[in-house]
């Protein structure tokens, strides 16, 4: 009888689409535990070795003499993430209202793609652009050019679409109900954005937007060719810095030993950077 | 059916002998004459024009005036040269089958239709003889004067009163006390005042659908509207509240015009006192509900009501 049968063909078919999934899942979520497991237990050693205060906190960075102060590095991450999220996130949000709200549907349409073709551009080609067009820009303003202020203009164009993106969908989940309700209550189209959709959507804004953060954080390969590289903690936008990513790319050709525990470190805190933003915007989207 | 409406001084008979309000609700920068724009001829329907013509009864002014509106989504044509008027302080309903264009016509009455992409408009609606569709009209301007209410309550995620003093607050009302009495004045008016007035602050999402129905009719009679627009208000909603809606509706044409599109032919026979009958984009009949529904002039009217299609 086919009529019985299907069904608990299609049961069998659930089991082992759910056992699948639930692999797939177990397998994304273990890759996690153990690049952490790793990431710790290559650090270990080092931090019990009585590195810590001089690991984490100290300003010297000398591989050969086993001082591995990162406190240069997690302030230029730092620095250059900043610096790029805080003017690409209001740029991007421009665009994106701009693009729902006030440009002409077709032209609005075209320039999602734009935004989208913008994202998928690699990062490799951004931070040459900005070695051949951003850095001799500064250099004339300010020697040497490459720069925290270089670092953050490249990293903000490479996010700057990303923030775009994330607040056009935030407004777009906005329900087309409230925005009948305002226009129907003679909103004008400011006021629509000011006091019904940006309210509504900034939670998704703002998660969106502090995720680009970790992804600026996590960016290498510009970084590396704008922002000059020096061990030192930046005292302006034209002084050259090293982010902590940057440390990894430079050293780890080289390094062994002690100096390789500690570019392990360096990814440590990184990811445990990323994971704080991670759960920043779960706590923002909650309360949403 | 008729309840004897205090009627305020004539000042003004323009040309076309409509009296027009002594309280003029002119926009700002409006020629103060009544706009009858060359080219449109008010009763472009040729054979249907007698029944078309019979508008309010005498005495009582027209408060929206549609003449000749034609209306596209693109190359579509969604209404045709609809041209009626519209008596105030009346409830004028609107029936037909799904797609007749019921509920297109009544959006371009606050020019909701201007937020659809690939909407055009021609011809006139005249709301106390000002054409609605003139360049100058301020958009806002006109929703605030004519108010609407969704088929799906639409109450925005915030506390009850909230709700209903949002329209007041836009208009930069600040005071607290004037706020509170304007609130609780439109919440009675809306037949919620009981239900609601221990637990103003708690959201409005907690409220039933029926309760969010009479909340958001609150909310748009807050700002004093002349008109109100109901499209298809109940269709949402159990039969109490329906009801409910039903008495609210008659309560409010002291106060407004208005208008309601309805799929249910018994709430048009029940609530209103004029009712249209459109179909296919074309205004078939437009008369005193009682005699639409008793004497239609039109076959195509009276198959309707009677069922033969729809």
């Amino acid at each position: 009888m086919p009529g019985l049968s299907m069904p608990r063909l299609s049961m069998q078919g659930d089991r082992v689409l759910i056992g699948a999934l639930s692999a797939c899942a177990l397998l994304s979520g273990g890759v996690l535990v153990l690049i952490l497991g790793f990431l710790v237990l290559e650090t270990g050693p080092l931090l019990a070795g009585g590195h810590v205060a001089r690991a984490f906190l100290g300003a010297e960075w000398h591989p050969a003499d086993h001082t591995f102060g990162l406190r240069a590095m997690i302030a230029g991450s730092l620095a250059v993430s900043g610096l790029a999220l805080s003017w690409a996130a209001p740029a991007g949000i421009v665009v994106a209202v701009w693009g729902r709200l006030y440009a002409r549907p077709v032209l609005g349409r075209l320039y999602r793609g734009v935004i989208d073709i913008l994202a998928g551009i690699p990062s490799v080609v951004y931070g040459f652009w900005g070695l051949l067009a951003i850095v001799p820009a500064i250099n004339r303003v300010r020697p040497p050019g490459t720069s925290l202020l270089a670092g953050g203009l490249v990293l903000g164009l490479m996010i700057l679409p990303l923030c775009a993106l994330s607040t056009d969908a935030g407004l777009a989940r906005v329900p087309q109900s409230y925005l009948r309700a305002a226009a129907a209550l003679g909103l004008s189209r400011f006021g629509t954005l000011t006091r019904i959709l940006l309210p509504q959507a900034l939670p998704a804004i703002v998660a969106g937007c502090v995720l680009q953060l970790g992804r600026a954080l996590g960016e290498t390969m510009a970084v590396v060719m704008v922002c000059g590289n020096v061990v030192e903690v930046p005292d302006s936008l034209f002084a050259p810095v090293r982010t902590l990513t940057a440390n990894i790319a430079l050293e780890m050709a080289y390094a062994s030993g002690w100096h390789q525990r500690a570019l392990f470190m360096s990814g440590l805190v990184l990811l445990m950077v990323t994971m704080v933003l991670f759960g920043l915007t779960q706590g923002v989207r909650k309360r949403a | 059916m008729l309840r004897n409406i205090e009627e305020p001084a004539l000042k003004a008979v323009d040309p076309r002998g409509v009296a027009r309000p002594a309280t003029t609700h002119g926009f700002e920068g409006f020629d103060a004459k009544a706009p009858d724009g060359p080219g449109i001829d008010t009763r472009a329907r040729g054979s249907s024009s007698s029944l078309q013509a019979r508008g309010p009864e005498a005495g009582r002014r027209e408060c929206l005036e549609v003449a000749g509106l034609n209306l596209y989504y693109g190359e579509n044509k969604a209404l045709n040269a609809i041209t009626m008027s519209i008596p105030e302080r009346q409830v004028t309903a609107f029936i037909g089958p799904s797609g007749c264009g019921k509920s297109t016509l009544l959006r371009c009455f606050n020019r909701m239709n201007d937020l659809y992409d690939h909407v055009r408009i021609e011809g006139e609606i005249r709301l106390f003889g000002h054409n609605i569709y003139a360049a100058d009209t301020p958009v806002s301007d006109l929703r605030r004067r004519v108010g609407m209410v969704f088929q799906k309550p639409n109450p925005f995620p915030k506390s009850i009163y909230e709700n209903v003093a949002y329209g007041l607050r836009l208009q930069g009302v600040k005071k607290r006390r004037v706020l509170d009495e304007a609130v609780e004045r439109a919440i009675k008016r809306a037949a919620l005042w009981d239900e609601v007035k221990d637990r103003l602050n708690d959201g409005a999402m907690t409220l039933s659908g029926g309760q969010q129905q009479r909340l958001v009719i609150a909310r748009a009679i807050a700002i004093e509207p002349e008109v109100l627009l109901l499209d298809e208000p109940a269709s949402a909603l159990d039969p109490i509240s329906t009801l409910k809606i039903e008495d609210l509706i008659y309560e409010l044409k002291t106060e407004y015009t208005i208008l309601i599109v309805t799929h249910n032919m018994q709430q048009a026979a029940r609530v209103s006192d004029h009712t249209a009958f459109m179909y296919l984009g074309d205004l078939i009949e437009f008369d005193e509900t009682k005699v639409l529904f008793t004497k239609p002039k039109r076959k195509q009217t009276e198959d309707y009501i009677t069922g033969r299609y729809g």
